[in-house]
C-alpha cells in the first residue's frame, strides 16, 4: 500500500494505461503546456509526447465530438473535462453521438472513450460551476458512470474505464483530489466496473452514498458509534450499472437505509436507490428510507450559504436516527 | 374556507352512526367548543363539539338518520362574509384514511389507540411497517393487538420483537369486533413438524371453501344443541312395507328403495311446516320466514363435502325425495352438481349413522338455522311402562342458530321431529 492523492492516482491510471496501449490519449483544455487545470495530466506530456497529450481551444462540443470521433475509428481517447459544468454544451457528442452508437448500428460500431473531469460542488465556484451531474448521466442507457470516493478505485476504476468497449463518464471530485488514500502497489491493479464496495460493515442501518458524499457517510457513521448505532456505509463507486444486489443486501440485515449526495434530491441518485429498495426489499423496511442531498437551490456563491446548501455529516446522523426511530 | 363537519368516529371499530339530533340550527353562529349535535352508536350516545368557529352554513345530514358512514359530512360550517348559498353537498362520503378524525371525537374513543405516541393512525387504518407486518406474520401475532411506537402509531420493528417477548396476546374487548382472530402462520406451523416428515398437498377450492366457511359459521353463529332420542321401529316397518310395495320396472327393479335417510329428510321438512318459526335466516336488518322447507343433505365425496339442497322436500313423496337423493349424490362424487343444487337451502341433515356413531353435533352451514345429525339407529334396552324393553333407537342433535330459533322454539322443532319419526305415518299424510 501506498499513500496516494486521489490527483496522483488519477495521473497513475491515464500513465499506465498509455503505457499499456498506444491507442490510448488523452485531450482537452491545458492537459498538456500547463500539466492539466487541476494537475491530472503532471507529467504526461513530458513522457508520451503532444501527439498523444493534446491541448484543445476552450470548445467542448468541438473536442468531445473529435474524440467520440477517433474512438469510432478505432482510438481510445480520454476526454478531459474541466469541469463537467462545461460538458453541457457537449452533451449532444456524449449522448446521441457517443452512448446511443453501439445501440444504433447493430453493435457494428463502438465508442470506447472516457470522459472524465470533476464533477459537483469545489469551493466558492458558484452555481455554473457547481452542479452535481450523477443524476442525468446515470439515466443514460449506452453509458457507464463511474464516480469513485478513495484514490484506490479512482486509480483502479479509470483503468477499467480506459479498457472499457463503451463510453465511461469518470465523476471526479475537486475537494477530493488533494486527499490520501491507500493505494495498492501492484502491477496492473483495476477495480470492475459495476461493484459497489462495503466501505464500513454495520448491523442498524445502511447508508448508501459515493464519490464525496462518502466522507459525510463515513463521519456519520462514527458519530452514530459513539451513540450505539452501528452503520454499514457501502460507497457505489458505479452508478451505472448499480450495483442493486450489494445495496439490498444490506437492507435486507439492517432494515433501514438513508441515502447521500450532493445533487440534488429530485430525480437524484437517491431516488433511484430508494425506488430499487423499494422493489426489492419492501417487506424488510422497517422504515421509510431518507435521502441526504444537497439543497434545492442553484448553489450559493456566498461561503456560509454555500454550506448550508450541501449535505453535513450531521445530517446523515440526523437522518439515520429517524429512520432508526431513536 | 367552508369547513366540512364530518361524522366523527366515536370509537376505532366505529364504522357508522345515527345522527340523533342537530343541538344548533342552519344559520346559527358557532364557538369553538360549542355542542353541535347528538351522535348514536348501539353503545352510546356522544357529543359532537365544535372544532371551528363560523356559521352553520348547511346540515347535510338531518336528525334521525341511521347509519351514517364515519366522515361523511354531515354540515359545513361558513367563516363571517362567505356566502352559504354557493356550498353544494359533496356527493359522497370521503375515504376514512384521508380525512382526519375530528379532534373531540378521538379523544372520546376510550381505546387503546389513545395511548399511542406521537398521534393515533386514523379510525380504521392501521400503520406498520413493512418488516413489522412480515415479523408479525412469522411469529403469528394480530398486528391490531400491538401498540406502534412510530410516528402516526406506527408499528415498527421493536414493537413487534417487544409483543413476541411479551407472550400469548390478550385480546382487549374493545378491539375484538373489529379484528378477526388469525391463526398461526403457515411457517410457524410448520415448524413443528421435522421437514420432509409430511407431504405438502395444496388445497383445491373446495378445501378452501369448507375451511372459509366452516371457521365463518364457528365465528359468527351462536351455536346451541338439542339431542333427542327417537324409537325407529315403526319407522323401519313401514318402510319394508313401502318398499315391499314399490312396482316393478320393465327390467323387474322395484322403481324405488326409500331408506332411513329419506324418512329423516321428509320428517325435518315437515316437522318444519308444523314449526314454520323455526325455518328461518338470520339477517342483520330482518329474519327472513322461509315458506317451504329446503333440506339440504351433506354427502361425503372424496377431498371434502358438498350439500345438494332438496327443494320444497315437505311437498314431495318419498320415493321423488329418494331417487333425487340418489341422483344428487352420484353426480356429488363425480363433482357434476350446478351450484344451483348445493346453494341455498333452509336446513340441513348429516347423517353419520352408517360409521357407527351413536351421537355429534353439526356446524350450521350459512344461510341455515339449523342442522340435524343424525346417528346410527341400533338396538337399546329402553324403559317402556316400568319395565325394560328393547326398541332401536337413533340419537339426534339439532344444532341452532340462536339469532334466529331460540331454545324452546327449538326444542318445539325437534320434538316435532321426534313425533313423526316415531309415529311415520303423520309425514305421509
Amino acid at each position: 500500500m501506498v499513500s496516494t492523492t486521489v490527483r496522483e492516482a488519477l495521473r497513475d491510471a491515464m500513465a499506465e494505461e498509455m503505457r499499456r496501449d498506444g491507442d490510448v490519449f488523452v485531450m482537452g483544455e491545458e492537459v498538456a503546456e500547463y500539466q492539466g487545470a487541476y494537475k491530472i495530466t503532471q507529467g504526461l506530456l513530458q513522457e508520451f509526447g503532444d501527439r498523444r497529450v493534446v491541448d484543445t481551444p476552450i470548445t467542448e462540443h468541438g473536442f468531445a465530438g473529435l474524440g467520440a470521433g477517433a474512438a469510432m475509428a478505432g482510438l481510445k481517447p480520454i476526454v478531459e473535462f474541466m469541469t463537467f459544468n462545461f460538458a453541457m454544451q457537449a452533451m449532444d457528442q456524449i449522448i446521441n453521438s457517443a452512448a446511443k452508437t453501439l445501440y444504433m448500428s447493430g453493435g457494428q460500431m463502438g465508442c470506447p472513450i472516457v470522459f472524465r473531469g470533476p464533477n459537483g460542488a469545489a469551493a466558492r465556484v458558484g452555481a455554473q460551476h457547481s452542479q452535481d451531474y450523477s443524476a442525468w448521466y446515470s439515466s443514460v442507457p449506452g453509458l457507464k458512470v463511474v464516480a469513485p470516493y478513495t484514490a484506490a478505485d479512482a486509480k483502479g476504476l479509470l483503468k477499467s474505464a480506459i479498457r472499457d468497449p463503451n463510453p465511461v463518464i469518470f465523476l471526479e471530485n475537486e475537494i477530493l483530489y488533494g486527499q490520501h488514500f491507500d493505494v495498492p502497489q501492484l502491477e496492473d491493479f483495476t477495480v470492475p466496473i459495476g461493484k459497489a464496495r462495503v466501505a464500513r460493515a454495520g448491523t442498524d442501518v445502511t447508508i448508501v452514498s459515493f464519490s464525496i458524499g462518502m466522507t459525510y457517510a463515513l463521519k456519520a457513521a462514527e458519530l452514530l458509534q459513539a451513540e450505539g448505532i452501528e452503520a454499514e456505509v457501502i460507497d457505489l463507486r458505479t452508478l451505472r450499472p448499480m450495483d442493486t444486489d450489494t445495496i439490498l443486501a444490506s437492507v435486507k440485515k439492517t432494515g433501514r437505509c438513508v441515502t447521500v449526495e450532493e445533487g440534488w434530491a429530485q430525480s437524484g441518485i437517491g431516488a433511484e436507490i430508494i425506488a430499487r429498495v423499494m422493489e426489492g426489499a419492501f417487506d424488510y423496511l422497517d422504515a421509510p428510507v431518507i435521502r441526504v442531498t444537497g439543497k434545492d437551490v442553484p448553489m450559493p456563491y456566498a461561503a456560509n450559504l454555500e454550506k448550508l446548501a450541501l449535505p453535513t455529516a450531521a445530517d446523515v446522523v440526523q437522518a439515520v436516527k429517524a429512520v432508526c426511530y431513536k | 374556507m367552508p369547513v366540512d363537519i364530518l361524522m366523527p368516529a366515536l370509537s376505532p371499530t366505529m364504522e357508522k352512526g345515527n345522527l340523533a339530533k342537530w343541538l344548533k340550527k342552519e344559520g346559527d353562529t358557532i364557538k369553538s367548543g360549542d355542542v353541535l349535535a347528538e351522535i348514536e352508536t348501539d353503545k352510546a350516545t356522544m357529543e359532537v363539539e365544535a372544532v371551528d368557529e363560523g356559521v352553520l352554513a348547511k346540515i347535510l345530514v338531518p336528525d334521525g338518520s341511521a347509519d351514517v358512514p364515519v366522515n361523511q359530512v354531515i354540515g359545513i360550517i361558513t367563516q363571517e362574509g362567505e356566502d352559504a348559498s354557493s356550498i353544494k353537498a359533496p356527493a359522497a362520503a370521503k375515504p376514512v384514511a384521508a380525512a382526519p378524525v375530528p379532534s373531540q371525537a378521538a379523544a372520546a374513543a376510550p381505546t387503546p389507540l389513545a395511548s399511542k405516541p406521537n398521534g393515533a393512525a386514523p379510525a380504521g387504518k392501521l400503520f406498520a411497517s413493512p418488516l413489522a407486518r412480515r415479523l408479525a406474520k412469522q411469529a403469528g401475532l394480530d398486528l391490531a393487538l400491538i401498540s406502534g411506537s412510530g410516528p402516526r402509531g406506527r408499528i415498527i420493528e421493536r414493537d413487534v420483537r417487544a409483543a413476541e417477548k411479551a407472550g400469548p396476546q390478550v385480546k382487549p374487548a374493545a378491539a375484538s369486533a373489529a379484528v378477526a382472530p388469525v391463526g398461526m402462520s403457515d411457517e410457524t406451523v410448520k415448524k413443528f413438524f421435522e421437514p420432509g416428515s409430511y407431504e405438502e398437498v395444496p388445497h383445491d377450492g373446495m378445501r378452501k371453501t369448507i375451511a372459509r366457511r366452516l371457521v365463518e359459521a364457528k365465528q359468527t353463529i351462536p351455536h346451541f344443541y338439542l339431542s333427542v332420542d327417537c324409537e325407529l321401529d315403526a319407522l323401519l316397518s313401514l318402510r319394508e312395507q313401502i318398499n315391499k310395495s314399490a312396482p316393478l320396472s320393465k327390467e323387474g327393479k322395484p322403481l324405488f328403495k326409500i331408506s332411513v335417510n329419506d324418512f329423516i329428510i321428509k320428517a325435518l321438512a315437515v316437522a318444519l311446516q308444523r314449526v314454520p318459526d323455526a325455518n328461518a335466516t338470520w339477517t342483520e336488518a330482518a329474519m327472513l320466514k322461509h315458506r317451504h322447507s329446503d333440506v339440504g343433505v351433506a354427502v361425503s365425496i372424496p377431498g371434502g363435502l358438498i350439500t345438494p339442497v332438496i327443494r320444497k322436500a315437505e311437498t314431495k313423496s318419498l320415493p321423488i325425495i329418494s331417487n333425487e337423493m340418489k341422483d344428487y349424490a352420484a353426480r356429488a362424487k363425480a363433482r357434476k352438481l350446478k351450484p344451483s343444487e348445493y346453494e341455498g337451502g333452509t336446513t340441513a341433515v348429516s347423517n353419520l349413522g352408517m360409521f357407527g356413531i351413536k351421537n355429534f353435533s353439526a356446524v350450521i352451514n350459512p344461510p341455515h338455522a339449523t342442522i340435524l345429525a343424525v346417528g346410527a339407529g341400533e338396538q337399546r334396552v329402553i324403559v317402556k311402562n316400568g319395565a325394560p324393553a328393547v326398541a332401536t333407537v337413533m340419537s339426534v342433535t339439532l344444532s341452532t342458530d340462536h339469532r334466529a330459533v331460540d331454545g324452546a322454539l327449538g326444542a318445539e322443532l325437534i320434538s316435532a321431529f321426534k313425533k313423526l319419526i316415531e309415529a311415520p305415518i303423520g309425514m305421509l299424510v
